[in-house]
């Protein structure tokens, strides 16, 4: 009944009676449920239903080499799709808590639906790592709807794709969707006749490469000019160098998505010969933890901005300034100075712990008792 | 018990400022430890004891739905009692708290939680988090101590209006949570100074008024008219009350035992200025008292049965006080400290105890026995129906037979 009336709802008196019918019913049922609200009962029991906040429960995780893997998720019903080489944002519970990380989504056309994201397992990282080796199928993450610009024009025309380690997702997400490949092989779309794509693929080595195995399928069924560099048989690729490996590197719109240092190479490489760059970065450049005597920016988004040294705490240095901040106990305990942090590096006067937020994270932070370690942002 | 400061032999005499700042070190480590081990079992907990609520409460108010049946309005109206409790207590507290705040979870944190409770959370956390947990049982500042009606110390002068204060005790813990309510608007203060026109008070007034309709209407009104089809109406209203009070009547109970019992500290407004973190932990650690019992009463009473580690460390998940008590426990040992705790039963009877005596004039319960009680009693009317000149003389009168009985004994 419900989507019928959601589509805008049959014209005529009975839509109309209808319509209040279901709004009376809606009315009553928050008024049976406050102060919870009725979809704090429903996501107990169906948390990927339409209506609720975009969640996905992870179906399959499926290793793609000794590092990485690729997990097939399941999104809630109001999942809106995305375009090849978008992202997705992922919040999963690493340890207890929520953690938010951006995933290239790698899956080509699926009839079921579902999404998959391929992740590489950085030394020390929290959530790759979480993803990659420690996660079972069932368990629920919470997601963003697909964004990004890294995506092809309509008609792409003579392509290169640089790939770089787990740079490579975005891409064989837009390759797949190019070439899809079937039990019988890869099937050639009349849509994808004229195109003419040269991916340069690089990775460590050949077994650290993620994918590899399908872009050589691409390769054999002339989807693509596949070329492969691995640093430890050719050497570290010298971005100089590529119009040896591509000679009509000129005609090509260059795709590339890859470790910064990378990335900042064919940024300078390409704008000196006025060639065409689009990259994707993965990597958030975080400023690293200052010490105590370093002034740093704090703002805030009505537009005030304070100045605020890494020994003060943010309450305090904000409070100086005339801004009217949240606050009660100041000492910690009380949590009446809780401020969403929107991007910056905090840290906790009492035990040196680091608290970061990435833009869009509104990590939830006690001005009390931290002190900015870098410049932030917060929501007040 | 007078505060702490006009002891004869105070209980920490025996501490330099230096034990009391080491005694700060050593609880610091352990809330670090404790920090350290959160995780996610921590969260699972938590979600786990959500869900148990939510479906408790879901389940016994479909049970209600036809609750004419005795046998259904029973088990409906215990399953809603318990999810009521759960819901103020191991859940709303906390979180409140910012317990759980760690997770980052939007849907399970201190600024957005609201409970099922009269007063908005916000107020609450302003009250209790704020005034309650950093001014612990400092007379005249803590307004915890007796929510401003009662007497609750011996220093507090005498007056006969005291005699029923073990009535408005009860009639609070019946209505406990208008009463919390009302005492997070310092309703009686602002009427007191007739400051009840002031636009801000006026604005958190109404937003009060807002939650209690809502809970109201929910309550007394949308869910007996569910019920009505089965004729349940008046039976589901009742069942909605008695939950109500019995949550009422728990929660009053449990958080008297907290700060309560006889032997319980107090502490004078002037003891604070300047005190430090060691000195907080110690006016934390003597103005608290734990219950003791089964795992189900720790979580039913939201863990406030191990009050001392709480008031210790009120943002460390309520789920850990029972593996933080043995080490705090130690501390107390270490330290020469009372570490004051009792089962339920033995708490009850020793908070109400006291508010008895202390509705008496001091002294007057000690030195009272059957055979001088007509005499006590007649001395007693003269003092509660004669002027202040009566009641001071009286008082000296009995100041000085107690402490002939002190000697004695
Ligand atoms: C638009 C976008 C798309 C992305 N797509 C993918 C994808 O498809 N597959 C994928 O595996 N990752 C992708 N990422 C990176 C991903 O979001 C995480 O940054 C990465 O998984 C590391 O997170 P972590 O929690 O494991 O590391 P953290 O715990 O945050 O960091 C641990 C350490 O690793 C370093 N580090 C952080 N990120 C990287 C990185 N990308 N490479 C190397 N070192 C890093 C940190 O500086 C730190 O020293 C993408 C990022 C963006 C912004
Ligand atoms: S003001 Fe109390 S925790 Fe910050």
């Amino acid at each position: 009944m419900s989507i019928a009336l959601n589509a805008g709802g049959p014209a005529g008196p009975q839509g109309q009676t209808l319509r209040q019918l279901r709004d009376g019913v809606r009315r009553l049922t928050e008024l049976a449920v406050t102060p919870l609200v009725p979809a704090d009962y429903l996501d107990m029991f169906n948390p990927l239903r339409a209506g609720a906040d975009l969640r996905g429960r992870i179906v399959d995780v499926h290793p793609e080499t000794r590092d990485a893997a690729t997990l097939l998720i399941k999104p809630g019903a109001d999942w809106a799709g995305h375009v090849p080489g978008q992202y997705v944002r992922i919040g999963i519970d690493v340890d207890g808590v929520r953690q938010w990380r951006a995933y290239s989504l790698t899956h080509g056309p699926r009839r079921d639906g579902y999404i998959s994201i391929t992740v590489k397992a950085v030394p020390d990282g929290k959530v790759s790592n979480h993803l990659v080796h420690h996660t079972r199928p069932g368990t629920l993450v919470h997601l963003e709807q697909a964004t990004g610009d890294f995506v092809l024009p309509e008609m792409p025309g003579k392509l290169l794709f640089v790939t770089a380690g787990s740079g490579v997702t975005p891409v064989v997400g837009m390759l797949r969707n190019l070439f899809p490949v079937a039990d019988s092989g890869v099937v050639h779309l009349r849509r994808s006749e004229d195109l003419d794509i040269t991916v340069v693929h690089v990775a460590p080595s050949e077994p650290d490469s993620i994918f590899i195995d399908n872009l050589r399928e691409l390769h054999a069924s002339r989807a693509i000019n596949l070329i492969p560099r691995y640093d430890d048989v050719h050497g570290l690729l010298d971005v100089n160098r590529l119009d040896e490996l591509v000679p009509d590197l000129a005609e090509r719109a260059t795709y590339a998505c890859g470790p910064a240092g990378l990335l900042d190479a064919l940024e300078a490489h390409h704008t000196e010969r006025g060639m065409e760059l689009f990259v994707e970065q993965f990597r958030t450049t975080f400023v690293e933890p200052g010490e105590g005597d370093q002034i740093y920016g704090v703002s805030f988004n009505d537009g005030t901005a304070v100045e605020a040294d890494g020994a003060t705490p943010i309450l305090d240095a904000a409070e100086s300034a005339g801004v009217l901040m949240p606050s009660g106990c100041r000492m910690g305990v009380c949590y009446g100075c809780v401020l969403p942090l929107r991007e910056g590096i905090v840290r906790d006067l009492r035990n040196g712990e680091i608290t970061k937020a990435a833009p869009g994270d509104g990590v939830k932070v006690q001005t009390c008792i931290n002190a900015a370690a870098g410049p932030c942002e917060f929501d007040h | 018990m007078t505060v702490i400061q006009k002891q004869a032999v105070s209980p920490i005499a025996h501490l330099t400022p230096e034990d009391i700042e080491q005694l700060g070190v050593e609880l610091d480590a352990i809330r670090q430890e404790f920090l350290d081990a959160r995780g996610a079992s921590d969260a699972a907990y938590i979600r786990k004891v959500i869900d148990v609520q939510r479906k408790i409460e879901l389940g016994s108010r479909a049970v209600l739905l036809a609750s004419v049946f005795p046998p259904a309005w029973i088990v409906g109206t215990i399953g809603l009692s318990i999810s009521k409790i759960l819901d103020n207590m191991e859940i709303g507290h906390n979180i409140l708290h910012g317990q759980w705040d760690w997770m980052r979870d939007p849907k399970i944190h201190s600024t957005t939680w609201e409970w099922d409770n009269a007063t908005p959370a916000a107020q609450w956390k302003h009250s209790h988090n704020e005034l309650h947990h950093t001014y612990t049982n400092v007379i005249g500042k803590d307004n915890d101590l007796g929510y401003g009606i009662m007497r609750v110390d011996e220093d507090q002068p005498w007056h006969p209006m005291y005699l029923a204060q073990p009535l408005w005790n009860f009639i609070n813990a019946c209505i406990f949570e208008y009463g919390i309510a009302a005492y997070d608007l310092d309703l009686g203060a602002t009427i007191k100074r007739k400051k009840t026109k002031d636009p801000e008070f006026r604005a958190q007034a109404s937003k009060v008024l807002a939650k209690i309709r809502k809970q109201a209407t929910k309550d007394y009104v949308v869910h007996p008219l569910l019920s009505l089809p089965t004729g349940s109406f008046f039976s589901t209203l009742a069942a909605n009350v008695t939950a109500n009070v019995v949550r009422n009547l728990w929660s009053h109970s449990i958080i008297m035992c907290g700060h309560f019992p006889e032997g319980v500290e107090t502490f004078e407004k002037r003891s604070i200025d300047g005190e430090t973190r060691g000195e907080w932990y110690v006016r934390q650690m003597l103005g608290s008292a734990n219950i003791s019992g089964s795992k189900a009463l720790h979580i039913m009473s939201g863990n406030l049965s191990h009050q001392i580690e709480h008031h210790l460390f009120p943002d460390l998940p309520s789920n850990r006080y029972a593996q933080i008590a043995p080490k705090v426990k130690d501390l107390f040992e270490k330290y020469g400290l009372n570490y004051h705790t009792a089962p339920l039963p033995q708490q009850v009877y020793s908070a109400w105890h006291k508010v008895f005596r202390l509705s008496l004039p001091n002294g007057w319960l000690a030195t009272t026995n059957a055979k001088n009680a007509p005499e006590k009693l007649k001395m007693l009317y003269k003092m509660a129906t004669g002027g202040p000149k009566v009641r001071r003389a009286a008082q000296a009168r009995l100041n000085q037979e107690a402490r002939r009985l002190k000697a004695v004994a």
